[in-house]
This record gives C-alpha cells, structure tokens and sequence, in this order.
C-alpha cells in the first residue's frame, strides 16, 4: 500500500513540479517523496524509477501517439540513429526512470535503517 | 540518516542531472531534449491540434481576425492598416520563427554565436562584405519614410510579441537541438533580412575569376572564350526596339587599355558566393491571347530548395488594401502575389552591381590610402564576432571611399597569398527603402499605381511583370544600376584615383521596359533585358534558354488558359538539348562502338527531349555534355591559377556550332590537332563508361540521376524531402536541379473574380513535428496547384475555414 501510494506521490509530484519548473525538479520531486514516506532504500529506488518509468513513458506514449508518430520517426534517427518510435519512448520513459530512482535512493537514506543491529 | 549512502546516491544523482541537462558528456542534453513537458515532445503537434485562440495585445489599435484553411493559410482582416502587419509578425513567429531568426543571424555574420567557430570564415565573410552596414544604412532610410517606419515598428511588434509569449517548451525544436535561444526582433532584422535577398540575388559576381582568365590568356583567346554577345539571345525587351539617348555618358579612364583590359595580375581569391541560377521565370499573356480575353500573370521564382520554405502564404486585408500571396518571414508585405485589381511579380536581374577595387594603403596599419594623388584616411569598422563556447574575435575592417576592404592581409578567404587589398563597391550599400516597393505594390490599382510603386526598386534588380483588370501587361527590368562603360565591372579595377568609379546611375526613366506590346504577352527568364543597342553595358553572360524556349511557346499559343500556364511552368522540355544533339549525333564516330555504347548511342538518339521523371536520355546527355566540355577546355585550363573564369556553357554551343573547327577542340598536349569529331567521340567514350557505372547503381533514369530534394536548413536528413521524382533541369522551364528551383509557382488570371492557384515545396508550419510541415512537397512534385482562396470577410463560414484567432487590445 505505501508502495503505491508513493508510487502515484512521485508521479503527481514529478508531473506538477514541471508544469513551473525544469525537467530535473522530478529528481526534487523523487527525492521529497522518499524522504516522507519511508521505505527500504531498495523499494524507494523502486518507486522512483517504475513512477517516471510510467509518467514519461506514458505522456510520450501519449503524446506521439496523437502526432502519428510523426516527429518521433525523425527525432530517433537523429537522437538514436535508428529510425523507432518505441525506442526513442523507451529511451524516455529510462532516462526519467533513472534520474528519479537515485534521487528516490538519496531521500531514502534520510531515515535511520527500520532495525537496528543489535550490538 | 545514513550520511555516507545519502552522499553517494545524491552525488551520483547530481552528476546524472548535470550529464543529461548538458552537452559536457553527451552531444545532447539528453534530460531536457526528452522530457515529455519540456522537450522535444513538445513539438509533437496533436494530429487534431486547435490552433483557435482569442488573444488581446495593448499594440493594437483595433480588432484582427485571422481565419486558417484547412493549408493553414491565415486570412487576415484587420481594422486598422498597422494592425495587419502586427499580426503579420506575430504569425510569422508563430509558424517560423527559427527560419526567421537564422537567417537574419547568417546575414548579420553572426553564425558563430550558435554554431562556433566553423562559422568564423563566413561571419567574417558577411561582415567584412558590409551586410550590417548596408542594412543600417537602409534602416535609415526605412525610419525616415513615416508610413514604412510605422509599418515596421507594426510588424517588429507582431514578432516581439509572439517571443516575449514563448515558454521554453514552446521553442521550436531546432532551438532546443541546437541549444539557443531566440532573440527579440527589431526593424534592423527586417532591413538585414531584405539585404540577405539582395546578397541571394545581386550579390554574384566573377571579378576575381575573370581577372585571373583575362591575365593568363592571351587576348585574342580570351574574346573567344568570353564574347560579349550570346547568338541564342532573345532579350528581356525584344530585339529592335529602339533606346533614347543616354543622359548619363560614361566614358573609360584614359587608361583603361594598359591598366585595367591588359592588366596581368592575378588573384587567388576564392569566395563564398550565391548560386549563380538564382533567377527565375515569369511571363504575363494579355487578354488578346487567353480564352477569357483577362490577361493572366506567371511567376516561378528558383532559389534554394529549403525546409522551412522561403515563402509563407497568407492574405492580408484593410480598409486599404486586399493582398493575397507569398511573404518573406522577415519582412512585411506581400512580396509575389495579387490583390483586387492587379498581380506582380519578380525575375533576378542579375546584373553587375558588385566590383572591387585594388586599394594602395600607405602601410599595414591601413591607416591611409592613395586616393585622387593624395593619402586619405580610412575609417576603421571593429567588428565583434561572437564565439560559442570562445572567445570573441575581433575584425577590424578599413572602409574606403569605395566601400570595405573586404579582402586584405588578416582575411583572404581561401587566398594563399595575403599579399593585396580589394575594396568592394555593392549598391546594396546604397539607402534604399525596398519595403516601400511591396508597400504600394500590395495596394497598386493599375498601372499607374505600378510605375510609381517600382521605382523604390533600387537593389536587388528583378524585372518585374504586371497585369491587371484594366486588362494591361507590362515588365520592367528594374533597378537602381550603375550606368557602366563596356567591360567596367568585368575585371577587379584599379582604387587610385576616381577614374573607375561608377559614373552615375541609370536615370529611372531609361531602365527597359515594356507596356502592353503588340506580341500580346511580356516575359523574362533572366535573360539580358536588351540586345546590344541599349547604350549602357550590360554584362556579358546571362542564362539564355529559358527565356528563348518560353518566348518560342507564347508566340505560339492562343485562348490560353490558366491549365495551359500550368503545364508551361512545369513544362521539362530541354531547349539546349535541341540545339546540341545534333553536334553529338552528327560527330560520334559510329564504327567501332562497344554494346554499352551502340546502347547509350540509341537513348541518346531517340530521346524525345523531354527531361521526364523516367527518361534516361537526359541523363546520358548531360554527363556526354559534362564530358564534352572538359575535353575540350581541360588542356587548355590546366594550368590556369585556380579560381580562373570557366566559359559558359553557351559559349561551348554557339562556338562550335558556327565554327566545327573552333580552336580549343584541339587537345594542346598531343601533336595532332584534334576535331570535332575526335573530341566528340572521345567524350562519349568516358561518357559511356560513366553511364554503365550509373545504370549498374540503378541511377540511370533522370529523376534518380538529379536527385531533387529539400533540405532543411541545418542538412539533417530526417528533416529533409529527399530523392523527389521530378523531372525539369537547369535548361528547363521546369527548374528543378538537385537542391535548388521553383520554390514557389503562382499563376493569377485577371477575370473579374480573380482566378489564382499556387504551390511550394513545404508547408505552411516550420515544425518539423507538424502534419503542415511539408505537404506541398508531393503536390509540387506533381505538378499540381492549389487553388489560391482571397476570401471574402463575409465567407467566415466557408467550410475551409478550420481555425479562428482573434486580435484586439
């Protein structure tokens, strides 16, 4: 359950942030949302990455989909020298996956461990 | 908190961020270019995108509503005058504003500021050519003209208001490839936009080539391979019409035998130039010969063949006047096109209006030069080119009386030997006021309102065809000229004295024109304006088969109609192909020919002449030409200094069709003289052996050989057209070449309700991720028209409206 809810946290967060801000204020958006919501290091990496995973993915899915893949086609050839789509969404949905799970990883070690070792 | 963990994945964070937001690492910021709300998926236009919008400026004086067709054409309707060219600027930015902006960057010499420092020789280039000063100087004269600085102020305005509006996702995508921004706009821009045309158009010239020709050959040599007259002339204005007397007499220095015409010194200049088939077609037919008894009015002009498109299509209306046509972003105005009475448009002139003058300073400090035998000082110019990513250069540059040492021992191009000075004299440098021109033209009511209008066409020289409802026609090959003695121009001249300098200019009432003939029709195909008698020199190369063949098919056609003019624009019929087969078919030694070459022999033969898509005669003639030429001026030229004048290929032509036994057949090389024959068959051996490597690529037939396309501005193919089927050639009506041509073809019958159509290979948006992109390409490929659509303010429900913006404050 925590999993989720800061899973669409750190989506909605990523996605408000850059109607005002630059496209790094998902890495700030990763990291608040790890930083309240305390989870495993592990799992918050998780979070952050499956949450733009999806979001940027998702938007440019969207996006391209509505442009009949139009300038995808072209800017793939230029950006990644093969002519894909899906690729080139690809290769965004990881980019923003990347920069938000090591943001999220960051906010994580906010918290002290859940257990202590023991002495 | 676990400080050692939290450091390390927040440096590794950081360092991902800063990777991918910078070009340090990557060749893109991979970050920012893809972010779904920042980056290039912003620039995915929606398929069903909504360009409606309501929109409230505190510029404008009273309300504007621009309607958008379904070819997103706006159709403007303004209250108030100014207030159309507000929204002209505003829609300019809208749908290109990086073209705009480029071009204006190129023009200015500041390309390094964006692309570094490969851009360094062409900036120094521009700047030491005198583009900002030329444009300055118009802006002067543009600021002094009450109604144009109202009109510019309007539109620069337009555009500001456009930019200040842009969020950094909004930019077009070429901005965030390349990493700029764009600037804000200004009345300069425009004026320097105007002379990046006049650079296009009347910046070509071959003073240094035709020096260096004129010093290494002989003189008897050199009248053969440069004559001043062309055989297959058919002039602008026809032969036999008579010149008044020249008011401006020019007479040569005293000199002018020793110092200039036997001067044999040579230059290795080598520089960057404008194409040289920059021209165009156009033609108007009076009512005496078309089906409707209206006149009817063509233009195509040929320049580069670039994405965004040169031109953009709009309609532009006022209580003053109702415009329909191709626009410069850049500029106001509508600059080809029609209104409610008449239609206009332009050909290149390409008349001589750049020469260079040897300039004697005193020492390399440049300070003083020798001048009327006395030293006088020059002014000094620094100009400040930006460096993206270094730091600036500075380019101190010395201005003559003649205008800017352009060429001199700091900067030479590609010159090996800094060892002189040129100073050149452009009449671009000249106040001109061009935006008037399109001012009163938009408006023009009849021929009358034409002549008056035309005038303020100082530079660069276009001839310019008219029609109108009153059922007249007229051309005229106008300019501001220098009046010019024979050869003046030709060569680099002396800068010692003011023996050299231009003499005056063409008084406005002797420029050539032509008002309703009795042959029923006007055209020009930037051919020379008039035979020989005019008494002011004209040059001595001009292209010549355009304008012949276009002439050969007027005389001859009647009850024309607007689809009769739209086969002639596109019309691949290769005149000087006409005129110079039968040298070929008649010298190839026929005996002794391998398969590959009796095969090529036959396509060559029954070749219908046509420059068709698939026919594969035009390819084989044009390498067996390409082939022929160097044969026979090769030996000759080889040891030539580089940069040397090359003939024209008119001159190969007529030479060898008066003379078989032309001098330069012979290959000087060998003891034998060699003939027509020899060299003819020698040149279709080569030729055949190049064919059969062509056929093996699968590149045989035309269209595949000459590779048309349209390129994007930066080159990058997948925002190009590339390999276009269709037809045409350099000799064609039909100007298709490989990466230059008809950018925009527009035909405009006169009838009462005006009847125009039109095409260019583009599109209506400069967003590469937009459906609107370039869906005229095909279309244009095709030879087909769009039916131009001046529209009515009560026509707002037309079903071809699609979108509606509207202006107010």
């Amino acid at each position: 359950m925590k999993f989720i809810i800061s899973l669409i946290l750190t989506a909605l967060l990523s996605f408000v942030a850059c109607i005002f801000l630059p496209w790094w204020s998902i890495a700030i958006a990763a990291f608040i949302v790890a930083a309240f919501v305390p989870q495993k290091p592990f799992v918050s990496f998780i979070t952050g990455f499956i949450a733009l995973f999806l979001l940027w993915g998702t938007i440019a899915l969207v996006i391209s989909n509505n442009n009949n893949d139009l300038l995808a086609h072209k800017v793939s050839v230029i950006i990644l020298k093969i002519d894909s789509p899906v690729t080139l969404i690809i290769a965004t949905a990881f980019i923003g996956a990347l920069v938000a799970s090591f943001a999220a990883l960051a906010g994580s070690y906010l918290h002290k461990p859940k257990q202590q070792q023991a002495a | 908190m676990r400080l050692l963990p939290f450091l390390i994945s927040a440096a590794i964070t950081t360092a991902l961020v800063v990777t991918l937001n910078s070009r340090l690492l990557l060749p893109e910021p991979l970050g920012s270019l893809l972010s779904p709300q920042h980056g290039i998926w912003q620039n995915a236009e929606d398929a069903n995108v909504d360009f409606n919008a309501d929109l409230k400026f505190p510029q404008l004086t009273g309300k504007v509503q621009v309607y958008l067709d379904d070819r997103l054409v706006p159709h403007v309707f303004a209250e108030k005058e100014n207030d159309v060219y507000f929204v002209q600027g505003y829609l300019h930015a809208k749908f290109r504003l990086w073209q705009m902006e480029l071009q204006t960057l190129a023009a200015a010499g500041r390309a390094s500021e964006i692309i570094g420092d490969k851009a360094l020789n062409h900036d120094r280039e521009f700047r030491r050519l005198g583009m900002v000063y030329a444009a300055e100087n118009s802006l002067k004269e543009m600021e002094a003209d009450t109604v144009i600085k109202a009109e510019s102020d309007a539109y620069t305005a337009g555009v500001n208001a456009y930019i200040d509006n842009l969020t950094e996702s909004q930019l077009p995508i070429e901005y965030k490839l390349i990493g700029y921004y764009p600037e804000r706009w200004s009345n300069l821009k425009s004026a320097l936009f105007l002379k990046y045309m006049s650079y296009d158009l009347a910046g070509h010239d071959d003073d240094f080539e035709m020096t260096n020709a004129k010093s290494y050959f002989s003189d008897n040599d050199f009248n053969k391979l440069f004559p001043l007259i062309q055989d297959s002339l058919d002039p602008i204005i026809p032969k036999g019409t008579v010149y008044a007397k020249p008011k401006v007499i020019v007479t040569p220095p005293a000199n002018v035998d020793s110092i200039y015409f036997n001067n044999k010194d040579i230059s290795d200049i080598n520089e960057e130039k404008p194409d040289k088939d920059n021209g165009s077609n156009n033609w108007a037919v009076s009512g005496s010969k078309t089906k409707s008894g209206a006149p009817i009015l063509c233009n195509d002009p040929h320049l580069a063949l670039n994405l965004p498109s040169l031109w953009y299509e709009m309609q532009l209306s006022t209580p003053n006047f109702n415009a329909y046509g191709a626009t410069f972003p850049g500029a106001p105005g509508i600059i080809i096109g029609f209104n409610d009475s008449c239609a206009f448009g332009f050909t290149n002139g390409g008349r001589d209006v750049r020469d260079y003058y040897e300039i004697k300073f005193k020492d390399d400090s440049r300070q003083e030069y020798w001048f009327n035998n006395e030293w006088k000082k020059t002014e000094f110019r620094i100009e400040d080119i930006k460096i993206k990513d270094k730091p600036d250069y500075f380019d101190t540059v010395a201005y003559t009386i003649f205008g800017p040492v352009m060429y001199d021992k700091s900067y030479t191009g590609n010159r090996t030997s800094g060892d002189k000075y040129y100073a050149v004299r452009w009449k671009a440098h000249d106040p001109s006021d061009e935006l008037k021109l399109f001012n009163l033209l938009d408006r023009a009511k009849n021929y009358a309102d034409y002549s008056e209008a035309i005038v303020n066409l100082h530079t660069p020289g276009q001839n310019c065809v008219f029609a109108c409802k009153d059922s007249d026609i007229a051309i005229r090959a106008q300019g501001e000229f220098p009046a010019k003695w024979k050869g003046q121009g030709d060569f680099v001249m002396p800068g010692t004295d003011s023996s050299y300098m231009w003499q005056g200019m063409i008084p406005q009432d002797e420029v050539p024109f032509q008002h309703n003939p009795a042959r029923g029709f006007v055209s020009s195909a930037n051919q020379k304006p008039t035979d020989s008698t005019y008494p002011y020199y004209l040059g001595r190369n001009y292209p010549l088969y355009r304008g012949y063949f276009i002439n050969r098919k007027l005389s001859a056609m009647n009850n024309i109609t607007p689809e009769d003019m739209m086969a002639l624009q596109t019309n691949n019929y290769n005149v000087f192909a006409e005129m110079a087969r039968p040298i070929f078919l008649k010298n190839i030694k026929e005996d002794s020919l391998n398969d590959d070459e009796k095969k090529y022999l036959d396509i060559l033969k029954t070749w219908n002449l046509n420059n068709d898509v698939n026919e594969k005669g035009p390819t084989a003639f044009d390498i067996l030409w390409n082939k022929f030429y160097h044969i026979v001026y090769d030996d000759e030229y080889a040891n030539a200094p580089k940069n040397t004048m090359e003939p024209y290929e008119s001159t190969l032509l007529e030479s060898v069709l008066k003379d078989s036994t032309y001098k330069f057949l012979d290959d000087i090389n060998t003891p034998e003289t060699e003939t027509l024959k020899d060299d003819v068959t020698a040149a279709f051996r080569v030729a055949s052996v190049e064919l059969s490597k062509i056929e093996k690529d699968g590149k045989l037939e035309w269209a595949k050989y000459k590779d048309t396309h349209v390129s994007h501005l930066t080159k990058l193919e997948p925002f190009s057209d590339l390999h276009l089927p269709i037809g045409g050639g350099t000799y064609c009506i039909n100007a298709a070449k490989n990466d230059h041509g008809p950018s925009w073809r527009m035909i405009v019958s006169l009838t009462p309700k005006t009847e125009a159509y039109g095409v260019y290979p583009g599109g209506q948006s400069g967003n590469p991720g937009s459906r609107f992109y370039d869906n005229f390409v095909d279309d244009w490929v095709e030879g087909k028209y769009y039916t131009l659509w001046m529209m009515a303010k009560d026509e707002t429900k037309d079903k071809r409206v699609k979108w509606t913006m509207s202006f107010s404050n």
